[in-house]
């Protein structure tokens, strides 16, 4: 037992250390195909993270939907822009870059405070860890997908509908 | 029963990758890498859900988890297809020559 609870701090702060480094790394490459890749390692070290947390159907869906589908459709639009490397002068801190990081700053710490200082309120769910080993995740996700959340997972087709049309349309050569 | 990790500890990370997405959309001037810190942002947010429902133990979050992906799928499709058509109009994709809406 203590074995693994070490085992799990070890594998959250390396895999949560790792998922920052790569988050610092997508916004200070100058060459967006590296920003592109050091995302893709952000968001398989949350799939990771959704692991730890025993959720490995949204696990599987994240490396999936965002690190396959998502970057997969950014990296193709890279490759055809063929877009240069800003300049070397681009990263100088111009008044409104740095107003802008202090107020990251301050929503930041309000983030921290805001978790930090009180226990998590909320009501207390029916899917205990007993259950969900039980019944399995992939299981209990789908009953409540087809039954209490039926309308949103209608209107998300619809949505994805709206999404293929609005993309076809938008590159269409006119003529 | 929480292995020692107690839920705090993955909402800091996923205050710490949705500032450091907020820093990127406002300091990087390239649309694409914009875009990304964008999707950045919304997986951090995503963690935070995931992690309140298991706390919680509820799986509602991890249903808007699974919306927020379908909506983030739509959005990167139409958002690209944007990017394409800039580019094919303005030649650039760099958001200090894309100011049509400014006035």
């Amino acid at each position: 037992m203590i074995a693994g609870s070490v085992f799990y701090w070890i594998v959250f702060i390396g895999t949560a250390l790792t998922a920052i480094f790569a988050a610092v790394m997508v916004i200070t490459r100058r060459s967006p195909i590296h920003s592109a890749m050091f995302l893709i390692l952000n968001f398989i070290c949350i799939a990771v993270l959704y692991l730890l947390l025993n959720s490995q159907f949204i696990a599987i869906v994240q490396v999936m939907i965002y690190a396959g589908a998502i970057m997969m459709l950014v990296i193709f639009v890279i490759m055809l822009l063929n877009v240069e490397e800003e300049e070397q002068q681009k990263m100088h801190a111009s008044p409104a870059k740095v107003i802008g990081v202090v107020l990251v700053l301050i929503l930041f710490a309000q983030l921290i405070y805001g978790v930090g200082v009180q226990v998590l309120p909320g009501e207390w769910g029916e899917f205990t860890p007993e259950r969900m080993a039980r019944i399995g995740d992939i299981k209990a996700i789908a009953g409540l997908l087809f039954t209490k959340f039926l309308f949103p997972f209608e209107i998300a087709s619809i949505l994805l509908l709206v999404g293929i049309i609005g993309a076809v349309i938008l590159s269409k050569k006119e003529r | 029963m929480f292995s020692g990790v107690t839920p705090i500890y993955f909402l800091f990370v996923s205050a710490v990758i949705f500032a450091i997405g907020a820093v990127g959309v406002l300091i990087r001037r390239n649309a694409i890498v914009i875009f990304m810190c964008i999707e950045m942002m919304l997986s951090a947010v995503n963690l935070t859900l995931i992690t309140a429902s298991h706390y919680l133990q509820s799986l509602d979050g991890v249903l808007m988890v699974f919306f927020v992906m379908t909506v983030a799928a739509a959005e990167a499709a139409v958002g690209l297809a944007i990017f394409v058509l800039l580019f094919r109009g303005r030649g650039t994709i760099k958001v200090d020559g894309i100011n049509l809406l400014k006035w």
